[in-house]
Formats: structure tokens, sequence, C-alpha cells
């Protein structure tokens, strides 16, 4: 469990994070979404106790970070932005210096670095350089030093960034099947991440939380939840039609896709009353569905607002 | 195996693993021989004693010294490792210590490999072994002392160049402030017991003394005492510019 309360990081006037406070659960993994420079990784790095806040608490596992940041950092795995490692080193080198750091015993660091180079799937390049690796399986190492002393608490700064498609699924599920006994918090700015691996996310801006949901409360709160997109050939007068309905807030229609697209009043369920209206004029749809709600238009609208106001 | 030997190991092996190490050590023993034998005229003196060998261990180390210390700490804020470090349940004070005393154990095996000309010196007549003994230990402590110097430099730097110039200038500022060029600048204006201060913290005129076979305990006192301070220094200004 991690703990923050009015957590502020100010570097020479600049306030990084500004007043942030948050409770991580145990078998939760939290999401950290925001823009660039909004201070995802500063309140990543005084969790794990390589920045000093400039005012608040963070409490891991119920200890005090600044009254016993050893037995803290002894609670947390941390996977640093672009999973930095010693380039000259060999991979099991790499491991077992970082199992002697972490105060493993002699006689397990053996058992403890095959268990992890199972779990990681590190065999192929176990002997290799590691500035030899792909960026692929340079991640996978910096994931293999986060979890080799099998953490409460995860911390991954960017787990999946600059991975290709398959190699982040590997990671997102190796998340995934993490997630239940430990505490896991990830930054991302990739919108999927958070449906594929996330029970919950806080979006970040400018330092500040604004917005703290599940997933899928996220997409309540974007125009597109419950809208109806349909693909067919319609008249105009049709769509005047639609838009006059009482459950109907506003209809955008795509020409060139001839895709339509209903947004209801309220965001109420109005999927029923649509394609009862389409049936009744006899349209001939290809495509018809319901969406949850878009992510990205979420975290536009909730990360752009202050520049608006102040624009 | 505690955080600090790990550290020490890795270290070591950073250095043997790139060719630092050999080039450090084929120059060093190359240069050490050459000064004390062409410049120091170690044969020709016709004396069993191997002062101009240590004489010119000073000027050795002033640019070879910094070479080893200028990546010590501006590497890993280069590489970001720094963040791994010390996000590791590990003390700052046996990061900042371990990588300091792997650097000077390295200085330590190069000058080991100098035994031959101990053994040259025995076989041509009979020094005085004890003295020898002494002057290795004093050209170990002034390694030291510039190794604190340079890792003070370095954790301040992400630049090595940048790191490995300072170090070479402080290390000559500390080596000769017991000499009238240096003390001359203070002269001026300030008061006398200063510039004795400023004179006695000479590391020149410590390590002459220690050769000289006065194995005094305030002169080894006085290089253990910079030793921690300047590693001290490492650990605020590594609190101070970790982040950026």
């Amino acid at each position: 469990m991690i703990e923050c309360k009015n957590l502020s990081k100010v570097f020479n006037q600049f306030t990084a994070v500004d007043d942030l406070s948050f409770v991580a659960n145990k078998g939760e993994v939290l999401g950290f979404l925001g823009p660039n420079g909004a201070g995802k990784s500063t309140t990543m790095k005084m969790i794990t106790g390589f920045l000093q806040p400039t005012s608040g608490e963070i409490k891991v596992c119920g200890i005090d970070l600044f009254s016993d940041p050893i037995a803290v950092k002894n609670k947390i795995g941390y996977l640093p932005e672009g999973a930095p490692s010693y380039d000259e080193m060999k991979v099991c080198d790499f491991l077992i210096f970082i199992a002697q750091m972490r105060g493993i015993p002699k006689e397990m660091i053996a058992t403890k670095v095959d268990e992890v180079i199972e779990r990681i799937n590190l065999n192929k390049v176990y002997y290799q350089r590691i500035e030899t690796l792909s960026k692929g399986y340079k991640r996978r190492v910096g994931l293999a030093q986060a979890i080799i002393h099998n953490p409460e608490v995860l911390v991954m700064d960017e787990p999946t960034d600059g991975l290709d498609p398959n190699q982040k699924h590997d990671v997102r599920e190796l998340i995934t099947s993490m997630a239940k006994e430990k505490t896991i918090i990830i930054s991302t700015h990739i919108l999927e991440e958070v449906h594929a691996v996330c029970d919950r996310a806080i979006i970040i801006a400018n330092g500040k939380i604004v917005a703290d949901n599940t997933p899928a409360e996220l997409e309540n709160m974007s125009k597109y939840h419950n809208a109806v997109t349909f693909d067919a050939t319609i008249d105009f007068s049709l769509l005047e039609e639609i838009k006059a309905m009482g459950c109907v807030r506003d209809v955008e229609y795509d020409a060139k896709r001839k895709k339509t697209t209903v947004f209801p009043a309220q965001s109420i369920y109005i999927f029923d009353e649509i394609s009862g209206f389409l049936k009744k004029h006899k349209i001939s749809v290809t495509r018809l569905s319901m969406e949850a709600g878009r992510l990205d238009e979420v975290f536009r609208n909730v990360t752009l607002d202050d520049v608006k106001e102040v624009a | 195996m505690s955080a600090k030997m790990a550290i020490i190991k890795r270290e070591l092996q950073g250095y043997f693993s790139t060719p630092i190490a050999y080039v450090f050590i084929v120059i060093f023993l190359m240069l050490s021989g050459v000064f004390a034998f062409y410049l120091g005229g170690l044969y020709e003196r016709g004396q069993a004693d191997l002062s101009p060998f240590f004489n010119f261990h000073p000027w050795l180390y002033l640019f070879l010294v910094p070479a080893v210390s200028m990546r010590m700490w501006s590497e890993e804020r280069r590489s970001g490792n720094i963040e791994l470090l010390m996000t590791l349940p590990v003390k700052q004070s046996d990061l900042v210590l371990g990588k300091f005393l792997s650097a000077w154990i390295f200085v330590a095996i190069a000058l080991f490999l100098t035994f031959p000309i101990w053994i040259s010196i025995n076989y041509l007549g009979e020094p005085d072994n004890g003295l020898i003994f002494a002057s290795y230990l004093g050209s170990l402590l002034l390694a030291g002392a510039f190794l604190a110097i340079g890792s003070c430099i370095s954790v301040a730097s992400k630049n090595q160049v940048i790191a490995f110039i300072l170090t070479a200038v402080i290390c000559f500022l500390f080596l000769l402030a017991g000499l009238p060029m240096v003390l001359d600048f203070f002269n001026a204006w300030l008061p006398q017991f200063l510039v004795d201060t400023i004179a006695s913290m000479s590391f020149l005129t410590h390590y002459i003394s220690i050769n000289k076979g006065v194995l005094d305990l305030g002169d080894m006192l006085y290089f253990l005492m910079v030793i921690s301070v300047w590693l001290y220094a490492t650990s605020l200004v590594l609190d101070m510019k970790k982040a950026d």
C-alpha cells in the first residue's frame, strides 16, 4: 500500500508536483496518466526515495519514507524511465549485483536470479552483455531487476515505452499476472494501456490530479459515452429527424465514410431508439455500434482545461 | 556480501571490462619507469634508494588519477543509473565509499605492479626497505587524496572532460599550496596565519616528508582527513545534483 499526502516538489520556483494526495491499495494497478512534463516521473521518484519532496508525507506499507528510507526501499521494486542498467555487464552479473545490493542472502542469490530469468524469459541472453541487447530485452532486464526481491510494491515509469506491440503485450501480461499480491503503480501516456492493465487511473496535469477514476468511469466522462455510430447512406432530412428526437443531443455526419454518430442527451442509453428508428425507415446499415467512450478525448479535455482557461 | 563489497567488486570489474584499466596501468608503469631512470637518474646516481622513482609520482597522478575518477559519478548521472543505485536499500555513504575504495584499490594494483623496480634496487644494492615501504604508503595516500577530490568533482559535473580538467587543476593547487607561486598570490591580501594554514595544506610537503622516511602520524592523518572531507563533500553534492 502506498499513501501520499499533500505531496509537493518545487525545482527553483517551478512547481513540478503540486499538493498531490492519493492512496494505492494492495491488489490494485494504479495508472499515472498525463502529458509529458506533468509530474508523473517526479512523483514516482519521490515515492521510491530518489527525490526529497519539498513538502508532504509518503508512507509505503505503513512505513514512513523519511523516518526509515532503507526499509521502504526494501519493499519497493523500481523500474526507472528508460530502464537504465550497466551496459558493460552481462545480464547474469547485473542481476547478481542487484541481488547483492538488495541484501539477498548469498545462498539464495542463484535461485532468485534463476527464478526471475525464467519468469521474464531471459534465458537466451543470460551471458550476453547488456549493451548488445535489443530495446525489448533491455527493458526486460530492467523489469527483472525490479522484481528480483519479490517486492510488495512495484513502481514502473513507462514500462512499455518504445516497445513493439508483441513486447508491449508481454509486459502487460506480466504486470497483470503480478497484480493480485502487489501494489503496482505504472505511468504511461498510452491510453489503451489503461484499459489493458489498470484498475484505476489518475490523470495528472501541471502537477495536480485532475481525475481519479476507474477506466470505465473515465470513459463515462466522454461525450462519446453511449453514443451510437452507424454506417449507412442516409438523407439529410432523416438526420434532422434523429436530431429532433428527445433523447438526442447532437448528430455528426462524416460524408466521406458515410458514418453517422449520434450523441445522447445526458449520456443516456439510446441504442434501442436509434436502431428502432433505422428499422422503421428501412435504412440498410452496414455497421451499427455503441461506444463506451473515448479515453483520448477525456484525456484531452481534462489536461487541456487549464491551458484554455489561461488563453 | 555487504552492499559496499558488492559495489567495490562491480566497480573494479567495470574498470577492467573497459580499456581504461589497461591503458592506465601500462602508461603508469611506463612513465614511472622512464621518469625514474631518465629524468631521475636512478641508475647513474649510484645510490640504493627509490627517491627518484617516488619523486615523480605526484606529477604522474596529476593527470592519470583524474582520468580514473572522472567517470566515477558523471557516467552514472549521464546514463540514469544513479536513479537505480539510489533507490536500492543502501546507505548513501556506502555508495560514496564503495566507489571511492574501488578506485583506490585500482590505483593500488597499478602501484603494486611497479614491484620489479623494488626487486631491481634490492639486486643492485642494499636499500632501506622500511623507507621504500613508507614511500609506497605515502604514494598511495596521495593518490587517495586525488581520488577523493576527483570523486567530488565527478559528482558535480555530468561532463567527463570538465570533470577531468577541474580535478587536475584542483589537485595541482593542493599539491603546490606550499610553493611560492601559490603563496605569493595569497600573501598580498590574507593575514599571515591564513597563509601559513594554506602552506601547511600542501600535499607535496606532506608527501615529501613521508618520502624522507619520517613516518609521522600527522602526515598520514592529514591525507586521511583530506580524503574524508572530500568524500563528505561528495555526499553533499550528490544530494544537490542527483536530480538534474
